[in-house]
């Protein structure tokens, strides 16, 4: 039995003298605050302050302005920004062009974010392959990624204008609306431009875990007599699963915060509204308009719904991972 | 004790506020008196820049113990924005020569800017230099915290040589009335001398309207802005006419729904455009152009027809400490000297009282200018009221759906925007 007795150490507790007390509770309170390992807290701190800073900070502030009767001012000046509960809210909801603007966002998201996943994933598994011209390929579609959105955005406005190139070639089948002035077509354009011009980042994380699937999988598929597709769908699906909730939420997220496409392709979020996303309409009413606390509850009401989506992503593509 | 102690705590929070706040009691008697180095904003226009750099140099040489630093407004999404984000910051200069009157009305409830009136001489001055124009640049308080600086008179600029392609006459082109104006567009485009007769940009930014509706509807109604007396003005009978026509325009595409990228008169895409002086400059060696006043529907002779004016002023900002050199400043910039060097310059029009009299010898030189400078005598500013952005946003909503892309009847959808900015304007 290695039961101790309860009564030996006692004697010795009361003789420890009270500095060291204070050590050891002080040892205790800075272990559970800062882990077993304190360096690695102060590896992680400077970003933790950045994000306190950059991100959590204009968050809570952003949902105290959208409760109040909130405007900027110079420094200085005594104004009254009263408590206005739910006001803001009911304001932004009951207005046609921000309810336009969430519908528009989640036009775009349902084209955007699968056609991204799965152009990226096949072009990724495409360049993952021994091709010919295989960086040429990599590089061509990392390019309009980081190239500037103004500079991306003149081509397109070529392309796609009532006498571009994509017209010319269509000719009588052409859309009349033309694409970007059409109220049908003008989101769906918007979503398949910045699919093409975000395709390059994605597929980079795909072709990085393409390279974390083992090619003993795809060896034993193949004695299993799978082929292409099959080992296709039941080894490198599988295999990039995680790649492919990042990929989901990633394309989530941007396409929520949509803004400069709808503000230079489409003039503005035209025609009429059709392309204007919330971002944009937070930029007019907070902005331009002089109205954060409107933009402020626009804002909060849409990282609640890419939060809801991106649970509701999390449970249908991530599940066990 | 601990009750006395939050008292003061809070009676020195509230002075420190109230000291720190722009525009009231001693401490802004004190700052409207006090001199020094000054910083001040120039708007990113070439022209100008060159003026503000004379226009300082000249300061600082008179003046070397109140020295003036000028640089351009900095680079944001519009000047605006950069304005008010830096009234927030409590940085902004002492004087930007790029204010918008319609960003006045914001500025002001920001507790950003400084009222002339604060200075002994200061309505007396706005007044003298500008005449009963200056009305219209009064706030709502009935003080002014704007200085109206300079205008470009908006007009009809027209390509001589597509005009002449498609046969008709650019000395005096039928441009007069919608009649007039709508059939030589047609001809214009059946002629293929452009592929569209006029090309005002379609886009949805509130202050696009600025340059297609609005002055035609300055020139229908004789003179009228889009709010006065607290109503809106634009759902009258004259406000549908303008819409109609623009409206006609559209539907026959000989305004084009699409934004273009670049100057689509300079590259020949349209034969006319609608602009101010500013742009000759522009023109200058590219586009062989004349310019007539805007269209109404009977015709106004030139001398009757009203315009938008696209004035930028100048404005002193809250966080100005030597406000009596910016008031000197601001004085010195718009003097006659300065405001001739400015016309020669840009050839931008000081809203000063009779341009051409003041400055004969640049009309005989400029002949082309003296149609602006005439057309300067009546012009309509944007209304100096508050919620004026998102007043100007809800008019360009309404008229992009129904008269760009023809989804309403224009007059319901001016009646709709009537409705909802008159509620604007009676938002404080």
């Amino acid at each position: 039995m290695n039961r101790r007795p309860a009564t030996v150490p006692k004697p010795a507790r009361r003789a420890r003298p009270a500095a060291g007390r204070r050590r050891e509770a002080l040892r205790a309170v800075m272990g559970t605050v800062l882990g077993k390992q304190p360096i690695g807290s102060a590896f992680v701190a400077p970003y933790l302050v950045f994000l306190a800073a950059i991100f959590a900070y204009p968050l809570a502030f952003a949902v105290y302005m959208s409760f109040h009767d909130y405007f900027f001012t110079a420094p200085g000046a005594i104004v009254d920004r009263p408590f206005v509960g739910f006001d803001n809210y009911v304001t932004v909801l009951s207005d046609p062009a921000v309810r336009r603007s969430f519908l528009n966002v989640g036009i775009f998201l349902l084209i955007n974010v699968p056609l991204t996943v799965v152009l990226s994933l096949g072009l990724a598994n495409a360049l993952n392959a021994a091709i010919r011209w295989r960086t040429f390929f990599r590089v061509s579609y990392y390019v309009p990624y980081v190239t500037a959105s103004v500079a991306v955005v003149g081509v397109w406005l070529f392309l796609f204008n009532e006498n571009g190139l994509v017209n010319t070639v269509l000719g009588p089948l052409a859309p009349s609306p033309s694409w970007l002035v059409n109220s049908k077509l003008a989101m769906p354009t918007i979503a398949i431009y910045v699919t093409w011009k975000q395709l390059g980042f994605f597929i980079l994380l795909y072709l990085a875990a393409l390279q974390n699937v083992s090619k003993d999988l795809y060896e034993a598929a193949s004695m299993d007599g799978a082929g292409r597709i099959k080992s296709f769908w039941n080894v490198t699906v599988p295999g990039v699963r995680p790649a492919t909730i990042l990929v989901v939420l990633l394309a989530t997220v941007t396409g929520a915060n949509l803004f400069t496409e709808p503000y230079l392709l489409t003039g503005g979020g035209g025609p009429n509204g059709a392309s204007a996303s919330p971002v944009l309409v937070m930029y007019q009413k907070g902005i331009e308009q002089g109205n954060p606390d409107l933009g402020s509850a626009i804002g909060v009401l849409l990282v609640i719904g890419v939060l809801i989506l991106a649970l509701i992503e999390r449970l249908f593509v991530g599940k066990d991972d | 004790m601990k009750r006395k102690i939050t008292a003061a705590a809070l009676a020195l929070a509230l002075a420190g506020a109230a000291a720190a706040c722009g525009d009231g009691g001693g401490d802004a008697d004190a700052a409207a008196q006090a001199r020094g180095a000054i910083t001040v904003w120039l708007s990113n226009n070439k022209e100008e820049v060159a003026w503000g750099k004379q226009m300082v140099a000249a300061w600082n040489s008179a003046h070397p113990d109140q020295k003036v630093t000028a640089q351009e407004i900095p680079t944001g999404k519009s000047s605006e924005e950069v304005i008010g984000a830096a009234i927030t910051a409590g940085n902004a200069p002492c004087l930007i020569f790029n204010t918008s009157p319609a960003s006045v009305s914001q500025f002001q409830k920001q507790g950003g800017l400084v009222a002339l009136d604060s200075f002994s001489d200061g309505k007396q001055y706005v007044e003298d230099r500008t005449g009963k124009t200056a009305e219209q640049y009064k706030s709502t308080d009935g003080k002014y915290y704007q200085l109206p600086w300079k205008d470009n008179p908006v007009m009809i600029f027209y390509n001589k040589k597509a005009f002449a392609k498609a046969g008709i006459d650019t000395a005096k082109p039928p441009l007069a009335t919608y009649d007039e104006f709508l059939a030589t567009s047609r001809k214009l485009v059946a002629a293929k001398a452009a592929k569209a007769a006029i090309y005002p940009a379609p886009s949805n930014e509130f202050y696009q309207s600025w340059f297609d509706f609005y002055p035609l509807f300055a020139a229908e109604t004789g003179g009228k802005q889009l709010v006065e007396d607290g109503k809106s003005q634009f759902a009258s009978d004259e406000g549908k006419k303008v819409a109609n026509f623009w409206r006609t325009m559209y539907a026959e595409k000989l305004a084009p729904q699409e934004k273009y990228t670049g100057d689509a008169f300079v590259d020949g895409t349209a034969a006319m455009a609608v602009v101010g002086p500013w742009a000759i400059a522009t023109y200058k060696g590219k586009v062989e152009w004349g310019a007539v006043p805007v269209p109404t529907s009977a015709g106004k002779p030139a001398s009757e027809t009203f315009t938008f004016s696209d004035a930028k002023n100048v404005a002193m900002y809250s966080a100005c400490k030597n406000r009596g050199t910016a008031w000197d400043v601001l004085k010195f910039a718009t003097s006659k000297e300065q405001d001739g060097m400015l016309l020669e310059g840009t050839g931008q029009m000081p809203l000063r009282n009779d341009v051409a009299g003041t400055y004969p010898e640049y009309f005989t030189k400029n002949p082309d200018y003296k149609s602006f400078a005439d057309q300067a005598a009546r012009t309509v500013e944007v209304p100096n009221v508050a919620n004026s952005i998102e007043i100007w946003q809800t008019f360009r909503d309404a008229y992009s759906k129904s008269v760009i892309f023809g989804q309403q009847d224009p007059g319901a959808a001016l009646d709709g925007a009537a409705q909802k900015v008159d509620q604007l304007t009676a938002q404080p």
